[in-house]
């Protein structure tokens, strides 16, 4: 079985439905993040105390309200937590913002206590509590912020390296547009972004340097075989060459993603969604964004009389 | 050519069944509780995660008071009168002694006694208004910090020990050098640990200005000298009550050798107690001195008594009044395992109890048999024969990721599984830009032998390059992160790693051995 024998599409004419496609979503996502949910974070960067409650029964929502009310906790949100493949489940995620590192654990204590004294409709159990103070949150924060840089920096050396600095550039484009999207995702479906969710899109950055070098690699091949042919036609015949490869193995590796999404259960939901997301826009970033930059940078070059100067063009036999 | 092939066919069967030993055996000499070697974190197994902050400076801070009382008996030594010696209250630097208040003529017999061996860890500066002060080197302002540090450490280890928690974890956590990591597997009430810590089971003894207490803060504070602090308290006769105590304590935490609830002389419920003999020495000067006097007995920052002193008292001692038998035992076994040389937050707390852990793995696991089904029946369908090629390189490649994280006793986290999940899938990435090579140059017209040559050939350098991007992005991960976020990145570089080997060595060696049996022209199943 074979899916993508001879494909032959000119994907650089298309350059600009791609480009308006992908404005389209970054755009939406930057407002959604601007104006709207704004980027939504998680208890390991914004601090605060989670406390997941689960009930034998599907919980009444406003008893639990009132249960907390009662005991005078301030500021919670109550939200439901939903099952494998959105499934009504039996439990409940309390909120509560955070507080000064000297009552770290007080808002935990006082959630239990209401609930053990105001809440008779059912027994309930506490599966996990996450509770971050100030500092922690600040430390966390810092972190995450420093491994983006390190892995976006560490990505530009390694392909500057194998390849030369607009190949890095171009693929370092693709990435931030990845990541500006998939932050955009969460913040337009408001899911919370945790540590396990930027574990993961830096996973994508990984991931989305894959597909990009992989049309790199040919890309090259091809600049030393094509003498003849102008920058276009090389990058349309290696996006062609790798098209088969690439849908492929996205597909795989979406695949078992989805897999994780669907089966893998709440407390990895966020992970998996941003992967799910990530995989399809890296793949599709390759192709959109970090081929048509390469030949938009040597369009640019050209117009300003330079010489057109790709390497692999340069190695003659 | 064919003994080339069988030894690498035994040498794939060889890393076989030592990886599956690796992941299921037991290796001599590594103690584990489980069936297993592989380590499962505190998100699957259930378990407390504690991130606490030692106040290293109420370290220095204490110590500076024990010198501000040595500089005031050495100074009483030489016959210097009328000076003030205090500790610094900046709080920005907490080994500070200022001397106050010295005659001219005597500043240089001063200095002479304050630069004494005693005074090591001080450096000596004269302020041009005739002040002294006496600042903590830096070299033993950083010593001090560690030594609280790992003081906390070894407390908390002691507490942690009596709640009999297997495997308990206890380290320095972070960049900062007062940071403490606990992890509590099977513990996932966190009043229960909190209780056993003690964030601050602090235990001091001070001088009591007086034997009377004020009932109202207000009166208290007015007659607060410079050297005294307003503490709340009782004495037996209910809490409410004001005192005004000396500041710098006789006696401290780590002074106290031994402690057990014992009856005092009118049957109350007490605590008998017996301090190190260094401290003994100090209290036996202190009480022998100032017999008539009042001295508080203060837990965490609260009176807990108030006696007359009625005789010199060396090293052994007794606190009633207040106590049930719960709470004598409890605070036994604070002086007991040492009170903790300062006082900590708590940063951060995460529990998950082990039904959700269970369940967690449950999940992890359906998600990974799914996606590996999903995964091998496309390859199947979609090439054929060396869709069979590809699936046993998948499943070699999960034996060798599974057998190196046993080897190396690797904790398997939530994220973790999924990144077995991940590997899975950029895995078989490999074998499918080697397999659409290989039909790429067959379509050009070449045998099978040399289109699975260039196939191999053309596509190293990708594979190559694509993995050590991936295992960059997790190496930062694994250096940056902590707990769960480093599971998952063990568990993608080792799956990218172990992917390296099966989808280029064992792929091409299962290749041969199938090119090998077949006749001429005989077409390749892809």
């Amino acid at each position: 079985m074979e899916l993508f024998r001879e494909v032959n599409i000119d994907w650089l004419s298309k350059k600009w439905y791609l480009l308006s496609f992908s404005l389209l979503f970054s755009v939406a996502g930057v407002l959604s993040m601007l104006f709207w949910h704004g980027v939504p974070r998680g208890v390991d960067f914004k601090g605060g105390t989670l406390v997941y409650v689960s009930f034998p029964t599907t919980p009444n929502e406003d008893h639990l309200r009132t249960a907390l009310d009662k005991a005078n906790v301030k500021d919670f949100r109550i939200q439901r937590i939903s099952g494998n493949m959105g499934a009504e489940a039996n439990e409940e995620v309390i909120a509560v913002p955070e507080m000064a590192d000297a009552n770290h654990d007080a808002a935990r204590q006082a959630i239990e206590a209401a609930l053990a004294s105001n809440y008779k409709d059912s027994t309930f159990r506490v599966e996990q509590t996450d509770i971050v103070g100030p500092t922690a949150g600040k430390q966390l924060t810092r972190q995450a912020g420093w491994a983006i840089l390190w892995s976006l920096a560490g990505m530009l050396i390694y392909l500057w390296f194998r390849f030369e600095l607009i190949y890095g550039a171009a693929a370092v484009v693709a990435v931030f547009h990845d990541t500006l999207i998939t932050i955009g995702a969460f913040s337009l479906t408001n899911q919370e972004i945790t540590l396990t969710v930027v574990a993961a899109i830096l996973t994508l950055v990984g991931y989305s340097m894959n597909d990009t070098i992989v049309v790199f690699d040919r890309i090259r091949e091809n600049l030393q075989t094509m003498r003849k042919a102008d920058l276009s036609t090389v990058v349309n015949k290696s996006i062609n060459q790798t098209l088969s490869r690439t849908v492929l193995s996205s597909g795989l590796t979406f695949l078992t993603v989805l897999s994780l999404y669907l089966f893998g259960g709440e407390v990895l939901h966020g992970f998996s969604f941003a992967l799910v997301v990530g995989i399809l826009i890296g793949t599709y970033s390759s192709i959109a964004v970090a081929a048509p930059m390469l030949v938009a940078y040597q369009d640019w070059r050209a117009s300003k009389g330079k010489a057109v100067n790709l390497p692999g063009a340069k190695v003659r036999a | 050519m064919q003994k080339n092939l069988t030894g690498k066919l035994i040498a794939i069967i060889a890393i076989l069944v030592i990886f599956v030993y690796g992941a299921l055996g037991k290796i001599p000499g590594r103690d584990k509780d489980g069936k297993t070697n592989l380590q499962l974190g505190l998100d699957l197994k259930g378990g407390t995660h504690l991130v606490l902050q030692v106040h290293t400076s109420e370290a220095i801070a204490a110590a500076t008071d024990n010198a501000v009382q040595q500089v005031q008996t050495d100074l009483a030594k030489i016959g210097v009168t009328g000076t003030t010696v205090t500790r610094s209250q900046n709080a920005s630097e907490p080994g500070v002694m200022i001397i106050t208040g010295v005659p001219s003529t005597k500043l240089s017999d001063v200095r002479d006694a304050l630069t004494a061996s005693t005074y090591g860890d001080y450096d000596l500066t004269s302020q041009p208004d005739g002040t002294i002060r006496l600042s903590m080197k830096a070299t033993a302002v950083r010593e001090a910090r560690e030594r609280a540090l790992e003081t906390s450490i070894e407390t908390i280890r002691e507490r942690v020990d009596t709640l009999g928690v297997a495997e308990a974890a206890i380290q320095k956590y972070g960049q900062g050098e007062d940071q403490i990591l606990v992890e509590l597997p099977g513990v996932s009430d966190p009043g229960q640990v909190s209780r056993v810590i003690q964030s601050t089971a602090r235990l001091e003894i001070h001088e009591a200005v007086s034997g009377q207490g004020f009932p109202t803060e207000q009166e208290a504070q007015a007659t607060a000298g410079p050297d005294t602090v307003v503490m709340q308290g009782g004495n037996g006769a209910g809490d409410n009550q004001w005192w005004v105590l000396k500041r710098v304590s006789i006696v401290q935490g780590p002074d106290f050798r031994d402690a057990r609830p014992s009856q005092d002389q009118s049957g109350r419920t007490a605590v008998s107690f017996n301090l190190t003999t260094a401290a003994g020495d100090r209290f036996y000067e202190y009480t022998s001195a100032n017999v008539g006097k009042y001295m508080a007995i203060v837990l965490d920052n609260h009176v807990k008594e108030v006696a007359t002193i009625n005789s010199a008292i060396r090293d052994s001692g007794e606190i009633a009044g207040g106590f049930n038998k719960d709470s004598a035992a409890e605070l036994s076994l604070m002086l007991r395992t040492g009170s903790l040389p300062a006082s900590i937050t708590y940063l951060e707390t995460r529990t998950v109890g082990a039904s959700l852990g269970a369940a967690s793995v449950k999940q992890g696991v359906i998600a990974a048999v799914a996606g590996m089904l999903a995964v091998m029946a496309f390859m199947l369908i979609y090439y054929r024969g060396a869709g069979i090629n590809a699936d046993l390189a998948l499943i070699l490649n999960l034996v060798i990721l599974l057998g190196f994280m046993g080897f190396t006793g690797s904790t398997l986290t939530l994220p973790g599984i999924a990144g077995v999940i991940l590997t899975i899938g950029m895995g078989v990435d490999s074998n499918v830009l080697i397999f659409e090579r290989i039909r790429e140059e067959m379509r050009e017209g070449k045998n099978a032998h040399a289109a699975v040559q260039n196939g191999f050939a053309h596509a190293w350098i990708t594979i190559v390059d694509t993995h050590i991007t991936t295992i960059v992005s997790a190496a930062i991960l694994f250096f940056v992160g902590t707990g769960p976020v480093r599971g998952f990145a063990v568990t993608l570089v080792f799956g990218l790693l172990a992917n390296l080997f099966t989808a280029v060595f064992v792929s091409r060696t299962i290749f041969d051995f199938l090119l090998n049996r077949k006749q001429r022209g005989e077409a390749l199943s892809i």
